[in-house]
């Protein structure tokens, strides 16, 4: 019928609307390799998380304990990432004060636990490795990930010991090494990557389970769909 | 009666006679049902089990560490584990040497009540070392909080072995938490899992075994 | 021996159900309304969202409910609580995401349900009223979304509330103060959310269900429509008094409509599990972000099932200074719905026996609801600006005016086009 076909091409417009709107997304981000069954990377990651993020970013909603999910042993946390006092159960929380944050600078820490799901993994991925040297800033750095208009930030660049130092190209806003780090850039690279990856885990922990149980609950479905369409039929026999 | 219970009869096996039963539709019902059941039952699991302590209730019912090394001989001290009282009482040589003169005051002076104490407390004076009883001081009747009477005699009277007495309807325990006969409360106080970490310091909440 | 023992449960059973209906009337209504309730035989794919709606209700009922044990409605702890059952409560994830998800689906199925009523002709002479009660429910259930946006407080839950409320402030003279009085406050904080929660949990729901079995008995009155528009009780068995063309609700919907119930189930769980956030539509990234007063994300839209009525508010320009046609265009939008009753002027119900003229304004109509749904999920800028004698007006606020227009000259030419429309004879008997 004509109708339907209208219809069809409706539902095609439909599917091709949001394609439009990505291609409209602002800078350009690198593709972050999450891979949430690699505990290695995870276990890496939330060393370099608990080394240098939670110093002054919080993870106010994630436990400890919670680390037993990506392989580590209760011994491990309290050994290696857990602070003096802190207990397995706790949540990761920092003892700077928000009101000393905000003094220091200029905008408090933002809780990291759920970022990834508020930025996505790309942009962290992309942010963390976007620091150049910026004279001009009180913080002595820039980046054009975070504000791709003026490439203000606020956060200094705490793993540059690591990276090195980058320099800007403000016409292209191509990034080159201008002195090299205690890392090569493949290096650095990787220790992101496990950064950025453990950070998604952190944003949703029970995302593997998620998507675990969810071929079962499928594979569940299937049959009970099978089973109802049966009956339907058994039923329906009397009617056509 | 026996009338109606013909007509019943009657109508009973006229529907089996009438219409032949469809098996396709009877195997088929049955099959669906069954599946759907069993989904409805696996769907209900994670709403109760929703329920049950999060995991913030159970990073607070953690074990806790306490140091016993600042109780004077014959006071105690109250420990919090799990939202509950904890006493730590530091027993003198008399009073764990009076705990096992008073048996024919107690319900049950052997601790045979499995579940009040682990099985390592199920001894004369109810707990790991003599000197230190731990004790749940949460009373077994209602679930007041027994005030201390350690000393023996005194505003209790005589007879009085020293221990506890609660508040609200009276019952009263020895400094093992043995309940007394004529109490309302029917057994004695729980002692809750622990064990010694240091000499001085003390693990509520979790033994040797490891047991919470 | 077997059949001593079933007739013994068949006597309990038949004791049972004669002391209860003795004392309310369980057989009278299983009839009336199941087993005796006659539907036309030929419903087809529109007709399963009427069930799926129930389903859904059921579901956001029982799930909110769960949500409720671990949800605290204060403007310190809410972001917090909801993390708090996304990762410390057993299961809590589960629930929440049957929750977020069940919002979207329960919108996603009133809307096919409300297509097959304009479709079929459902809201025409005698079934106005039931129309009317389905625009009601679907008002309430605008406002159960709405307020329970708020709840997750974070950044678009904020900034979404902060918009809708003020869009109140635009009707004349009161404006600011109902804005106000709704708030219970300057701005949306505490006291609005702890509101919103008494709405969303108690208030619009016992609207809601309040409205559905109204729906309910009125379709159980007048009888079920069907594709071919026809009315089956025209046509009775001579002995029996049953419509020809009618069969028992009972069992013969009841499974077909539990097909629809699995077909439902895979899709709902497969984004449940797969895609909670659906690429944003669902839940949107900015919701992680926890509500900050002082902060405007950079782009606000609401949710995806409310865009359609926003983008209406956004492409009506103000008139004097005033934003209140634009605001009173967007309340146009939802509410002229009730009104399809008496403007279709049709000599046929159902869209099988209407004429092109019909099909042409309806598919305009489906197309701009369309366009103007997905205008309002992105900035009016996303298309640029045209040059020239245009003026650099945004491309995307020119084609949401045309479509806003298009959308009410489907309602308000619709007494002409479907006078006008060229109609099919309606057969007798339904069809397929």
């Amino acid at each position: 019928m004509k109708t339907k076909n209208i219809f069809k091409k409706v539902l095609l417009v439909l599917a091709l609307l949001p394609i439009l709107a990505i291609a409209n997304e602002g800078a350009h981000l690198d593709k972050a390799p999450i891979d949430a069954s690699n505990k290695e990377s995870l276990q890496r990651g939330a060393r370099t998380f608990v080394n240098y993020c939670l110093n002054c970013h919080s993870a106010n909603y994630m436990r400890y304990n919670r680390l037993l999910e990506i392989g580590l042993t209760e011994q491990q946390i309290k050994d290696n990432l857990l602070f003096a006092g802190d207990k397995v159960g706790d949540q990761m929380k920092v003892a700077m004060s928000k009101a000393d944050a905000k003094k220091w600078f200029g905008v408090a820490p933002p809780d990291l636990s759920v970022e990834v799901r508020a930025r996505g993994a790309d942009w962290v991925y992309t942010y963390l490795r976007g620091f150049y040297r910026d004279n001009t800033s009180s913080t002595g750095w820039g980046n054009c990930v975070f504000d791709p208009v003026n490439c203000k930030v606020s956060m200094p660049h705490v793993l540059y010991e690591l990276q090195g130092e980058q320099k800007i190209n403000h016409e292209t806003h191509e990034l080159t090494l201008e002195s090299p780090g205690s890392l090569t850039v493949s290096e650095y690279d990787a220790l992101i990557g496990d950064l950025t990856n453990y950070l998604t885990f952190m944003s949703e922990p029970a995302k593997q389970q998620r998507n675990h149980l969810g071929w079962f609950v499928l594979l569940f479905l299937g049959v009970l769909f099978v089973l109802t369409y049966k009956l339907k039929k058994a039923y329906w026999k009397d009617i056509h | 009666m026996s009338d109606n219970r013909n007509d019943k009869h009657q109508n009973v096996s006229q529907v089996d006679q009438g219409s032949q039963v469809d098996l396709e539709k009877r195997n088929f019902l049955i099959a669906t049902s069954a599946v759907g059941v069993l989904g409805c039952a696996a769907v209900a699991v994670p709403f109760v089990k929703s329920m049950t302590p999060s995991e913030r209730a159970k990073a607070a019912g953690a074990p806790v560490e306490v140091d016993v090394s600042k109780i004077a001989p014959g006071t105690m001290m109250i420990a919090e584990w799990r939202g509950k009282p904890v006493w730590i009482i530091n027993r003198t040589s008399e009073m764990v040497a009076e705990l096992s003169k008073h048996d024919d005051l107690l319900s049950d002076p052997n601790s045979d009540v499995v579940s009040q104490q682990p099985e390592y407390c199920k001894n004369a004076d109810r707990s790991i070392k003599p000197n230190l009883a731990v004790i749940v001081g949460i009373c077994t009747h209602l679930g007041c909080s027994p005030s201390p009477k350690l000393q023996a005699h005194g505003d209790m009277g005589e007879g009085w072995p020293g221990g506890f007495f609660c508040p609200c309807h009276g019952s009263k325990f020895d400094l093992a938490g043995r309940v007394l006969k004529g109490s309302p409360a029917p057994i004695n106080l729980v002692v809750p899992p622990y064990k010694y970490l240091t000499d001085n310091t003390l693990l509520i909440g979790v033994d040797t075994e490891g047991k919470a | 021996m077997s059949d001593k023992k079933k007739l013994v449960l068949a006597d309990v059973l038949n004791c049972s159900v004669k002391w209860v209906d003795d004392r309310f009337p369980l057989t009278s209504n299983v009839k009336a309304h199941l087993t005796e309730y006659y539907a036309p035989k030929n419903f087809n794919f529109w007709y399963f969202f009427g069930s799926l709606a129930m389903l859904v209700l059921v579901l956001q009922i029982v799930t909110g409910i769960f949500l409720t044990m671990h949800y605290k409605p204060d403007a310190e702890l809410a972001f917090g609580s909801v993390e708090y059952i996304m990762r410390d409560v057993p299961w809590g994830w589960l629930i929440r995401y049957m929750h977020s998800t069940g919002a979207s689906m329960f919108f996603i199925v009133v809307y096919m349900h409300m297509f097959r009523g304009i479709i079929y002709g459902s809201y025409r002479n005698p079934r106005e009223l039931i129309w009317l009660f389905g625009v009601a429910i679907f008002l309430a259930l605008m406002g159960e979304a709405f307020f329970g946006y708020l709840l997750p407080w974070g950044q678009m839950s904020y900034w979404g509330a902060q918009v809708i409320v003020n869009l109140f402030s635009a009707i004349p003279f009161v404006g600011p103060d109902v804005s106000e009085w709704l708030r219970g406050d300057y701005l949306v904080s505490d006291a609005t959310l702890n509101r919103f929660f008494a709405f969303h949990v108690i208030a619009l729901p016992f609207v809601l269900v309040g409205l559905v079995v109204a729906h309910l008995i009125a379709l159980h009155e007048v009888g079920s429509n069907n594709p071919d528009g026809i009315e089956i009780k025209k046509l009775k068995d001579k002995v029996t008094g049953i419509p020809l063309d009618g069969i028992p609700f009972h069992p013969y919907y009841t499974v077909k409509d539990l097909v629809g119930v699995a077909v439902f189930l895979i899709v709902f769980s497969a984004i449940l599990f797969f895609a909670p956030e659906m690429g944003g539509y669902f839940l949107e990234a900015n919701n992680f972000v926890p509500a900050n007063p002082l902060v405007t994300p950079a782009h606000i839209a609401p949710v995806w099932y409310f865009t359609p009525y926003y983008s209406v508010l956004r492409a009506v320009p103000p008139i004097l200074n005033s934003q209140f046609p634009g605001v009173a265009a967007m309340g146009l939008s939802v509410m002229v719905f009730a009104l399809l009753p008496w403007l279709d002027k049709g000599a046929v119900k159902s869209i099988r026996y209407r004429g092109a003229l019909y099909k042409k304004w309806l598919a305009a109509f489906v197309v701009s609801f369309l366009v103007l749904g997905y205008l309002g999920t992105v900035p009016s800028t996303i298309w640029g600006q045209f040059g020239g004698w245009m003026g650099g007006a945004d491309r995307a606020t020119v084609v949401a005016r045309v479509a806003t227009v298009v959308y009410f000259a489907f309602f308000i030419l619709m007494p002409w086009y479907t006078k006008k429309d060229k109609t099919l004879p309606v057969p007798e008997r339904v069809t397929g």
